[in-house]
């Protein structure tokens, strides 16, 4: 059955995670410049996220099949943003292509 | 001959009467019935719409129907035929009922929600034919954007609502699916020990659980834009037509595979019967399923070549579509060495399945045609596309699923069909579905587009031999109907393994008892056995 | 007595098409996964959507962005992350088999919900009385109009959809706290508990992603 965590993970794990939303809000005073400001927040959002998925969500202590499943997810949404945006990037690149 | 003897056992059909056991039942082979019927009234209705189209189109001139009126007969035609026949016909209705047969189990691990997905794909039924009552939608099945947030007058919302319900359908199954595989297979029954018809419909429930919600956030922004006037398809916001298309194809591409897989696995089940062989190749047969799963998903962009898609994307998407035609070509290899000195029996299951081979591998190396980016620019829209689809949508998955039908006809009634006016009705099929399709391959060719209800005059014969030949078509569907009735109450009992097959779903009597076995079975052949299984005395 | 009343609902926990408790528990576990996937990619369109858009008009959705309140969508996104705290916790006290623990803090679970809710409807206001909702009220004509237009058509829609599956999961909540609260828990059964808990966690995770591509641009 599934593992039991101690308390004092999900504490920190939640510490963690308010300082990360602390630490998104401040930073976004700081104005930052296009490119960098929207990878800075979605980085900290990608950690944020992992640290929900494998602690909160338990997958760290889960089956291998689970971690396939959420690969899947990841994947998947990967995918189609990259696929898409595949056509969009390129068009127009020559023209009247 | 016990023709008219009732069944001594106790089984799911006998167990209880009334329409509450019905329709509060959770044995998945009941609601697999409940499913029989749903999809096969669907059939009907969409066989209906395809019957007015073709009359209207056995005249050049539009004296049948208007254009209005027509353009709402291929949408619904398209809507429930994709819908509410192909994509459940396989899995609800064969795949509910063998796939805890096939792995030993009592039953699938959710049978509530088993029961659940048939009333789920019932209410976007109801929404899908009241929209057909009060005038339908003429949008097509596709719904392209902006004529359907903005310009068209049918029911839209209705329509979109309706398919947007109904795949929550396809995904419970498909849910139900992939989790009873993996954790209530009986045991020994390793996954290179599955009927290839159960990796099959696991790489189908793949396909639903990452493809459907796609199309369901799609139809529901095109519902949000038709209701409130303003969405993110609009132009006039910048917002680009063509991502719709994007999103809708991601799904409705993979959907496709959602349709043929199913009965590549009954045709392996039928294949390796009646040659009685081994599969060759089993573990490629196998892959090849994951792979068409996956591949699926990367070539959607080979329905938008000539939509301003990017050059270099649908180059890409070329490329990729030529390359999913290779685990299917794998396939019907194997399939075919299978068949290579086997002790062939021509039964109809076996000769739906020979007609699955031929007429499938016909429309999907015209899929390659297609998928050429030069080809597709001429014949993109025109009779030529139909005629591929049809090949594989009912020279395929339809052969495959009434080959199906037959094969698994005694285990689930209990009772043998007639095998003379099966294999009447068959060869009524092959006759009939060629002569309605392959004139349409020539009919696109020479630029006869689709979704008009109007063609220059030169293009009469070749459309008058395919409503000729629909005819036909019609018949070979409506004879099974009958006779698979009437061999409910007249035909001889079936006994548990009247094909002599191997498979877990033979080891119980027909029809099986409610909890399917009497006690788990334990696996320890490798799977089709045929060469080991011994001699019997023939049947009757 | 509360022995009794817990091996007679774990002997009815047990559905008759399994052959025992862990592999219903795994077989459940699997299935809100796989359901799981599929609402990744239920918003995963959106998502793609939002990034299509985004980067054709960078300049209008920093407009729209900035018409949003930050200092109410970080108190959301806090809100939201120590909801998810106490529902792990309530799984904790569901796996060690103190029920009015597992009470309480599915309660507790379900006030921050409503809290987030009930910020998100304040919010909805401010921006109603801005003239900023399409279909409604739109009344912005500054620079870039159309496509701040587009960024509040994706705001609406997104946390809206948000929001109703924050209320499938306090409907869900609200099933798990009756059947805490009737002592159909224990060590050995609370697959229900921890399934919701997985939902959950994938809601908040939807909200983690979308507090900055709807408040932090630029």
């Amino acid at each position: 059955m599934a593992a039991v965590i101690p308390r004092r993970v999900y504490y920190s794990v939640y510490a963690i995670l308010l300082g990360l939303v602390l630490l998104t809000w401040g930073l976004s005073y700081l104005h930052l410049s296009h490119p960098l400001s929207v990878s800075v927040a979605l980085t900290i959002a990608i950690v944020k996220a992992l640290l929900v998925v494998l602690f909160f969500m338990h997958v760290r202590y889960s089956s291998w099949l689970t971690w396939v499943f959420v690969g899947a997810g990841v994947a998947w949404m990967g995918h189609i943003l990259i696929l898409t945006m595949s056509d969009y990037l390129t068009r127009g690149i020559v023209s009247g292509w | 001959m016990e023709s008219t003897a009732v069944t001594q056992h106790a089984h799911y059909l006998n167990v209880r009467y009334g329409l509450r056991s019905w329709l509060l039942t959770t044995d998945h082979k009941r609601i697999a019935l409940l499913y029989l019927v749903s999809i096969t009234f669907f059939f009907f209705v969409g066989g209906v719409a395809a019957t007015l189209m073709r009359l209207e189109l056995m005249t050049p001139q539009g004296d049948l129907v208007q254009s209005e009126t027509y353009n709402r007969l291929f949408t619904m035609h398209g809507i429930i035929m994709i819908f509410f026949f192909l994509i459940p016909s396989i899995p609800a209705v064969l795949g509910n009922f063998l796939v805890p047969l096939m792995i030993g189990a009592r039953d699938l691990a959710f049978p509530r929600i088993n029961l659940l997905s048939w009333y789920v794909f019932d209410l976007g039924g109801v929404f899908t034919l009241v929209a057909l009552i009060a005038g339908g939608v003429d949008t097509g099945w596709t719904f392209y954007t902006p004529y359907s947030t903005v310009y068209s007058n049918g029911y839209v919302v209705l329509t979109v609502v309706g398919a947007f319900i109904t795949g929550f359908s396809s995904i419970l199954t498909a849910l139900n699916f992939v989790v009873t595989i993996h954790t209530m297979r009986a045991p020994g029954l390793t996954w290179f020990r599955l009927p290839l018809f159960l990796w099959s419909l696991y790489a189908t429930s793949i396909i639903i659980i990452l493809g459907t919600p796609v199309l369901a956030i799609s139809l529901v922004l095109v519902g949000v834009e038709r209701i409130f006037h303003v969405g993110i398809f609009d132009p006039t916001l910048g917002g680009d037509p063509v991502l719709f298309q994007h999103l809708f194809w991601f799904y409705s591409h993979p959907a496709v595979y959602i349709m043929v897989l199913p009965s590549m696995g009954v045709v392996s089940e039928l294949i390796t019967c009646f040659a009685r062989k081994r599969p060759f190749g089993y573990t490629f047969i196998a892959f090849s399923s994951i792979a068409i799963a996956v591949l699926g998903f990367f070539v959607w962009g080979h329905h938008m070549f000539v939509s301003s898609q990017s050059v270099y994307a649908s180059m890409v998407f070329s490329f990729l579509s030529m390359l999913v035609a290779i685990p299917s070509a794998v396939k019907v290899f194997n399939w075919t060495a299978t068949l290579y000195k086997g002790a062939i029996a021509y039964d109809a299951p076996l000769l739906y399945a020979l007609g699955f081979i031929g007429l499938f591998t016909m429309g999907g190396l015209t899929g390659i045609f297609l998928a050429a980016l030069a080809v597709d620019v001429h014949v993109t829209d025109t009779y030529f596309v139909v005629a591929h689809f049809h090949y594989i949508m009912v020279g395929g998955t339809v052969m495959a699923y009434l080959g199906g039908i037959h094969y698994w006809w005694p285990k689930i009634s209990g009772r043998l069909y007639p095998e003379g006016w099966a294999k009447f009705a068959a060869l009524l099929v092959f006759v009939g579905f060629n002569l309605t399709f392959f004139p349409q391959y020539v009919l696109g060719y020479l630029g006869m587009p689709r979704r008009y209800h109007t063609y220059p005059d030169e293009f009469q014969v070749l459309n008058v031999m395919s409503s000729a030949g629909a005819s036909i078509l019609a018949l070979g569907y409506v004879i099974p109907l009958v006779y698979l009735l009437w061999s409910l109450r007249y035909s001889p009992l079936a006994g548990p393994n009247p094909w002599e097959a191997t498979g877990l779903e033979w080891q119980t009597p027909s029809p099986p008892p409610t909890d399917n076995f009497a006690v788990t079975p334990v696996v320890t052949q490798p799977p089709y056995a045929y060469d080991t299984q011994e001699e019997e005395a023939p049947v009757g | 007595m509360a022995e009794q009343r817990t091996a007679l609902a774990q002997k009815t926990a047990l559905a008759h098409q399994f052959d025992d408790l862990a592999q219903q528990h795994e077989a459940s576990n699997l299935g809100m996964w796989a359901f799981l996937l599929t609402e990744v990619m239920f918003f995963g369109g959106l998502f793609v959507s939002y990034t299509v858009y985004r980067t054709a008009y960078l300049a209008g959705f920093i407009a729209g962005s900035q018409h949003l309140n930050v200092l109410l969508g970080t108190l959301n996104t806090a809100v939201l992350l120590s909801s998810s705290l106490t529902m792990a916790l309530a799984v904790h006290a569901a796996q060690e088999g103190h029920t009015r623990l597992l009470s309480r803090f599915l309660l507790l679970t379900m006030f921050l919900g409503l809290v987030f809710l009930g910020i998100k409807g304040y919010e909805y206001a401010l921006e109603y009385h801005e003239g900023l909702v399409p279909a409604l009220n739109f009344a912005y004509t500054g620079l870039h109009a159309p496509q701040v237009k587009l960024f509040m058509i994706f705001y609406f829609v997104m946390t809206s959809l948000h929001a109703l599956h924050m209320l499938i999961g306090l409907s869900l909540l609200t099933v798990l706290a009756i059947l805490a609260w009737r002592r159909r828990f224990s060590t050995t059964y609370h697959t229900p508990v921890e399934v919701i808990g997985l939902y959950w966690h994938f809601v908040d995770i939807v909200w983690i992603f979308l507090y900055p591509l709807l408040y932090l641009v630029g």
